[in-house]
């Protein structure tokens, strides 16, 4: 039990471009009977950012909890940094990984300063600790919280509320960032810089998987698409391969037409209107 | 070395700090909060059947440890009544309205929930059954402290059942928090019920003081048990602080970022059914204590444990101090039970703050 005494700081060393810091291998998840994922095998390097897609429900949630080593497959194994997900403890997992999922309420009015702060903790009693401020500043100036460093938490606006869980996120400065639905709630503007801060942090050397809904979005940002239907892996591969108007048709059950951006050249998915 | 973990961020250049909080209220409310409670110590001990001047409380404390500047009681009998009577009754009367304090902001993080209290949940009234059980059979296996000890092992297990019963995925909810409390108080009160019942002359009277809340009869011996427990609960709540800050965002996201909660649960259940059922031993049940004072402190200073566990410490004892003089005081040779003052003041500040969570929650009829 670590309540007490404090981890003796061992950190991570940075992982190099092209490692595999997160894996999941033929997993599958099994909750009251129904598969919520059959036989998924996936990879996020390091220096990608790895757009995964699908229709609601189709197990994105489930695969990203997985990858997080919240959720123990039925079957097949999930490896994070390199290391089967049980063997890492809570502390170092927390050094390696960070996490935004899809919903993210606190229960006590703190302001917005002291939630991004929270994102700290990991390296409570490390040398890290001597970055935390300015990991907490620059997480809020790359979410444009600055300003409402001051503000509670339940006074934000559902957006607002977002940044700020991604900035607590941004600020546990993990190499592998799994985020659920970061722009859900965002406007243009905001769904952009998160998608800008999600390149930037993997041209640091970062992992980053981002389930997004906007395929365009997606295919604008992302280095790899993943395509999840009903529990299993569809497609996996660069926007290009993946926008395919059949494939994606299929997959969301509704015709989709896709077009190349007149300037960048970029795939547009849009459905058949 | 930091180099290695944290890869610098998009935003280069120039950094603004983020404006900081206010230290300086955290400063101040401290500062009152100390005044507060010395000068409420003071008036305590100088008022009563007869009085006895607070320069004369003073001095007699400071002859106590040596410095004369002051003149003690020249009355021997006022030097005897203060020092086997009502000293220490405010010194339990602090020690065991600090940990209550506590208690309640360490329930209220643990369950995520500003409702949680261990009078409204039950935590007492589970004490109590173990405290009835050793007065109505008259045990003494484990000499002075088989009271406490059983009121130990009664509270636990209530803790614990509160516990499982009342969260569910980390939170628990206002009504089920509230219903848990209804039912687990009923079957402690009808434990204690039946050990009314069981109980000769004696015990129950002694057993309907338990129920009422009272500071009455205190000991110096009371005080040296309770001291040391209440010392080791405050300092291992100040060690689980930071990771209780991080419950607030939900078990999920306390695990993402490194905090091993089912630990961290128990560990702070262990401290509040200690801290509890010796409070319970020596005063009875006293509500709503852990209530108010932390809801206060977290209006004042927000809900950070770092400052809101010391800030409910001075103002738990601060708010008992007070109700002490008081229950001492308000009618002449009638000793008020305090856990009556504390509920008829508590009751109503209870149902405000369900009133005011059920409009932010969007109502649950
Ligand atoms: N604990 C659970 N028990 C039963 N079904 C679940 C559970 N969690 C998720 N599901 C179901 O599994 C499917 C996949 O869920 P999820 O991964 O959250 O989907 P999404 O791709 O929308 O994120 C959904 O149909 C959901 O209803
Ligand atoms: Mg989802």
């Amino acid at each position: 039990m670590r309540l007490l005494s404090r981890a003796p700081a061992r950190l991570p060393e940075p992982p190099a471009e092209g490692d595999v810091l997160a894996e999941a291998d033929a997993v599958v998840v099994t909750i009251g009977g129904k598969r919520l994922l059959d036989g998924v095998s996936l990879r996020v390097h390091a220096g990608e950012v790895l757009a995964l897609v699908g229709p609601n429900g189709a197990g994105k949630s489930t695969l990203l909890s997985v990858l997080a080593g919240d959720l123990a497959p039925s079957a097949g194994t999930v490896s994070i940094h390199g290391r089967p997900a049980p063997s890492w403890s809570t502390v170092d997992l927390a050094r390696r990984r960070a996490v935004l999922p899809q919903h993210n309420p606190v229960s006590f009015p703190f302001d917005v300063l002291a939630v991004v702060e929270m994102g700290r903790a990991p390296w409570e009693g490390t040398p890290a600790e001597d970055d935390d401020e300015r990991a907490v500043a620059a997480a809020l100036a790359d979410t444009e919280l600055t300003a409402f460093a001051t503000r509670t938490y339940p006074t934000l606006s559902g957006g607002e509320q977002a940044r700020t869980a991604l900035a607590r996120v941004l600020a546990q400065s993990a190499s592998l960032l799994l985020l659920d639905e970061p722009t859900a709630a965002l406007d243009l503007r905001h769904q952009e810089q998160v998608l800008a801060l999600a390149r930037a942090r993997a041209s640091e050397g970062a992992g980053v998987l981002v389930v997004l809904h906007d395929l365009g979005l997606a295919a604008a940002h992302a280095d790899r698409i993943a395509v999840l239907a009903a529990g299993g892996l569809a497609e996996a591969g660069p926007p290009e391969d993946v926008c395919r108007a059949e494939l994606l048709s299929g997959v969301y059950q509704h015709p989709v037409e896709v077009i190349s951006h007149p300037r960048t050249g970029k795939p547009i998915v849009l459905p058949y209107r | 070395m930091t180099a290695t973990v944290s890869p610098p961020v998009t935003s280069g250049g120039d950094l603004v700090p983020p404006p900081r909080r206010r230290p300086a209220r955290v400063a101040a409310l401290f500062t009152v909060l100390t005044v507060g409670l010395v000068m409420v110590s003071i008036a305590s001990a100088a008022v009563g059947q007869f009085g006895i001047p607070a320069s004369q409380v003073v001095g007699s404390v400071l002859n106590r440890i040596g410095i004369d500047v002051l003149a003690a009681p020249a009355d021997p009998f006022a030097e005897a009544a203060l020092w086997d009577v009502r000293f220490p009754r405010v010194v339990l009367a602090l020690l065991v309205g600090g940990v209550l304090g506590v208690c309640g902001a360490l329930m209220q993080g643990c369950f995520g929930n500003p409702l949680a209290e261990p009078g409204v949940v039950g935590v007492s009234s589970g004490a109590a059954v173990g405290a009835c059980l050793s007065i109505v059979f008259g045990w003494t296996f484990l000499g002075a402290f088989t009271t406490p000890a059983l009121a130990f092992a009664t509270g636990l297990v209530t803790t614990l059942a509160v516990y499982v019963l009342a969260r569910s995925k980390g939170r628990a909810g206002v009504v089920t928090m509230i219903l848990t409390g209804v039912a687990v108080n009923a079957v402690a009160n009808a434990a204690i019920a039946f050990l009314v019942f069981a109980g000769d002359q004696a015990a129950r009277e002694q057993i309907v003081f338990w129920q009422l809340g009272s500071l009455a009869g205190s000991r110096w011996a009371y005080v040296a048990t309770i001291a040391p427990l209440v010392a080791v609960c405050v300092a291992v709540s100040m060690l689980l602080a930071r990771r209780l800050d991080l419950l607030a965002l939900g078990d999920r996201q306390a695990r993402h970022l490194g905090v091993d909660v089912e630990s961290l649960r128990l560990v702070t259940i262990v401290v509040v059914a200690v801290a509890v059922s010796a409070a319970v031993s020596y005063s009875g049940i006293i509500g709503f204590v852990g209530l108010v004072v932390p809801h206060l402190i977290r209006m004042i200073t927000g809900p950070g444990h770092r400052v809101l566990i010391p800030a409910s410490l001075l103002g738990g004892a601060l708010l008992l101090a007070a109700a002490d003089l008081l229950a001492r005081n308000a009618f002449h040779y009638a000793d008020l039970p305090i856990g009556m003052l504390t509920a008829l003041v508590g009751g109503p500040f209870f149902f405000w703050l369900l009133l005011r969570t059920r409009r932010r929650e969007g109502g649950w009829t």
